[in-house]
């Protein structure tokens, strides 16, 4: 079950307005990583609209996800700088770095990979994100390099709780 | 500070010959704070050479200024010192101690840092001398890398809210946009619509309907491989503010919109931060400079929609609803964002205002080509900003008077093709535009030369391709974007495009037809005919250029089953080239299915049966001996 009690704050920073959705679901991304089901209907009994209104915005707009993007979101610039300098080829490395196919999130909810249409770093092509991190001119070979990185903070934080 | 007058503009302006604050300084030490710099560490760098001056003693002499995107991203992170002009790349906190010894304390300005153009030796130190900038034309990024974009009186002071002190107590509405239609200014989203003759329609249909009109300013750039309107706000946000109270006070909106990309968090921090600073200085909201001029701006988040750029998606989605679009029988200066007079302009076009207000429209309309002064249809004023990025050796942000040529702005500003390659074509518009080969590199840049070889303006991306680009794979994964992005309303789009690219994957197996370019051809005319919005109409054009200036690829895809280009996977495969190689082991290395053998010293050998083509041995050899071949299908 997803808490649902930060809908209420949102819902308020933007006035209940039909015409904030957007931005109101943008807050709910950002606060739980996805729109869990729960979310969406709690905003749709709140506010007053269908649900079938609030679906429609939050799977017509790429941002919005139903399921969860994982706790380290990896983008893979697509743009055209990025795809002629071979991004194409990074999307399958690290598909077969992380065993998990393009939009899929690994089953321990820890990376999440998808493209994403430029994001206008276009003079460090090709480019991949990784949560608010930007790798420049990235290269496969380094991909390895890169998600050890993370999966080391990862075991670190794992340690210092316990 | 509280409201400012007219007066304590000129007072912000005096402090000094060109007024900064800054100026105070003996030295200045520039740090580019743009989206690639910033990926590149450069607030790092900044930090260091603070703390290093600090250090050295030279805190009342030397300021460190972070500034907007200086444009050269490939060489980032960038620092400029003035008033010297001297321009280092590449500069990482690590490099800091030295460079400030040398150049701040020693007055010798640092080698090791400076740019050197591809095949030469000899460093160019001076920013003004580097072919890159210096046939570059700075309009409407005049104060790219000079000012703090985070500070308003660095605006200020270089003349910064000058034209709407200018507007507001000389000139009426009706002069404003009388102004700009002289000047000829053409929207810098693509359409190339003139403005002046937007906003009177927008003034006309307000006042008939007695309805208060809206302003929008379109920063949802969602070209792939187009940055230009997130460097000018991350570089200028006041100047896009500046010329939309400008619109605001000729069209007489009360309210204005910037609907803004989700994937450009550091433009949209920096752009509420100059609104926020624009109403505390009392230039946005009630009574501006006190003239009796009401008018707020707020900024709108988009979620990643590309036909959200367009002007009706977009006020859709500024309404909280779905972004599709809807048919223009009736325009949406008539009827747009809740059924108000709308006025939609793009980030660059707003850019452009004040300077025209400030400059006059003379000055404007003579840069660039045709004479716009009765006509604005019949020329292109003004300059251009273009993001030129893909295979070329200088990659970054340029800006150019109109009717320069193609071959000057690749081989000139972007220093040519890097790795010895050769230039194939140079793609312009997005994916509404088209792929021009060598033949028209001569061509002036402009609307209508553009338009006219099947290409389109566009917003400005322009991205060069080499020899090794495939242009049918660059026209499938145009189609590709657009079907993913297509809303799906009306049937000749999401159809049309659907079967596009159904078409051109069979052909980059190597599984097309000699019919299927015809039937592409016939897919694309429909298109153009039938659909709903702009996306639709001119998302046939990628497929269309390269249909007319690359048909041989075409060819050689279908009917010998071959990529020239060598990009398309199953139509390739790897080999070793024995002559080449050294035997240094660095591929088998890499190889993750381990389709490569041999022992070190020794030449090696490549299993093609478990090669899957991944690349990663290409990347790793430094021999340039692994070659991709034409597939033996005997084998």
């Amino acid at each position: 079950m997803v808490e649902t009690t930060k809908v209420d704050g949102i819902l308020k920073r933007h006035n209940s307005k039909r015409e904030n959705m957007i931005a109101i679901l943008l807050d709910c991304q950002e606060h739980y990583g996805y729109l869990p089901r729960e979310i969406l209907e709690e905003i749709s009994d709140k506010m007053n609209v269908p649900i079938t209104s609030v679906l429609s915005i939050a799977t017509f707009f790429k941002t919005f996800s139903l399921k969860p993007i994982g706790r380290y979101p990896i983008r893979v610039c697509n743009g055209t700088a990025c795809n002629i300098k071979g991004s194409s080829q990074l999307v399958e490395a690290l598909e077969r770095e992380l065993k998990i196919r393009q939009g899929q999130t690994t089953p321990d909810l820890q990376f999440g990979l998808d493209t994403v249409n430029c994001i206008g770093c276009c003079g460090l092509a090709p480019v991949i994100t990784i949560g608010q991190d930007v790798y420049g001119k990235a290269k496969i070979s380094s991909i390895p390099k890169i998600t050890k990185r993370y999966r080391a903070t990862e075991e670190k934080n794992a340690e210092s709780i316990h | 500070m509280p409201r400012v007058s007219i007066e304590d503009l000129k007072k912000i302006r005096g402090n000094g010959k060109s007024g900064a604050k800054v100026i105070k300084f003996r030295t200045q030490v520039l740090v580019c704070a743009g989206t690639g710099c910033i990926s590149g560490k450069s607030f790092e760098t900044a930090k260091a050479l603070e703390t290093e001056i600090e250090k050295q003693g030279l805190s009342r002499e030397a300021q460190v200024v972070k500034t907007g995107c200086q444009g050269f991203c490939a060489e980032g992170p960038i620092v400029i010192v003035q008033p010297d002009g001297i321009f280092y790349r590449g500069v990482r906190a690590k490099d800091v101690p030295q460079l400030v010894e040398a150049h701040l304390l020693k007055g010798k300005p640092f080698e090791k840092l400076m740019y050197t153009p591809p095949g030469q030796h000899q460093p160019i130190p001076l920013l003004k001398e580097i072919p890159f900038f210096a046939k570059q034309k700075l309009v409407v990024l005049r104060n790219r890398g000079a000012i703090d974009p985070e500070r308003i009186d660095d605006y200020i002071a270089v003349e910064g809210y000058k034209a709407l002190e200018k507007a507001l107590t000389q000139m009426t509405p009706e002069q404003i946009i009388s102004e700009i239609k002289k000047s000829g200014l053409r929207g810098r989203g693509g359409g190339g619509f003139p403005a002046g003759i937007k906003w009177e329609t927008c003034r006309h249909a307000a006042q008939h309907r007695h309805v208060d009109p809206v302003l929008v300013c379109n920063a949802d750039e969602g070209d792939p491989g187009a940055f230009m309107d997130r460097s000018i706000i991350e570089s200028d946000p006041h100047a896009v503010l500046e010329g939309m109270i400008l619109g605001a006070c000729a069209i007489g909106c009360k309210e204005g919109f910037v609907y803004i990309r989700r994937e450009y968090p550091v433009a949209r921090e920096r752009l509420s931060k100059a609104i926020e600073q624009a109403r505390d200085y009392g230039l946005l909201g009630k009574n501006i400079l006190d003239t009796g001029m009401d008018f707020d701006v707020e900024v709108v988040q988009g979620a990643g929609a590309f036909v959200c750029g367009e002007s009706t998606a977009l006020m859709a989605s500024l309404e909280g609803r779905v972004g599709e679009p809807r048919a223009k029988y009736i325009h949406t200066v008539e009827y747009g964002y809740k059924n108000r007079p709308t006025n939609l302009n793009n980030v660059e076009t707003w850019a452009n205002v004040p300077l025209i207000i400030h400059n006059g429209a003379k000055w404007f309309a003579s840069i660039g080509t045709g004479d716009v002064a009765e006509n604005p249809w019949k020329g292109s004023s003004g300059t251009k900003v273009f993001s030129l990025v893909g295979k070329v050796n200088n990659t970054g942000l340029i800006e150019v008077p109109m009717g320069i040529t193609l071959r000057e702005i690749i081989f000139d500003i972007g220093g040519g093709i890097p790795d010895g390659h050769t230039f194939k074509a140079v793609q312009t518009g997005g994916p509404s535009g088209g792929c021009l080969p060598e033949t028209h590199m001569d061509m002036p840049v402009d609307f209508d030369s553009l338009t006219e070889a099947g290409s389109m303006m566009g917003s400005g991306g322009m991205i060069v391709m080499d020899d090794q680009t495939c242009m049918v794979e660059v026209a499938r994964y145009f189609i590709a974007f657009l079907t993913e992005e297509s809303c799906g309303k009306c049937v000749p789009c999401r159809e049309g495009l659907r079967s596009s690219l159904e078409i051109l994957n069979r052909i980059i197996r190597g599984k097309g037809t000699e019919e299927d370019t015809g039937r592409l051809q016939e897919i694309a005319e429909v298109m153009q005919d039938c659909c709903l919005c702009a996306l639709g109409t001119s998302a046939s054009n990628p497929v269309l250029s390269t249909l007319r200036y690359f048909k041989k690829e075409y060819e050689a895809h279908i009917k010998k089953h071959q990529c020239p280009a060598g990009v398309c996977k199953e139509l390739i495969e790897y080999s070793i080239d024995p002559e080449k190689c050294d035997g240094c082991h660095a591929c088998v290395r890499v190889c993750s299915v381990h389709a490569i053998m041999g022992e070190v010293k020794k030449e090696h050998t490549l299993d093609k049966s478990m090669c899957i083509k991944c690349g990663a041995c290409i990347e790793a050899c430094k021999r340039d001996a692994i070659r991709k071949i034409p597939r033996s299908y005997a084998a």
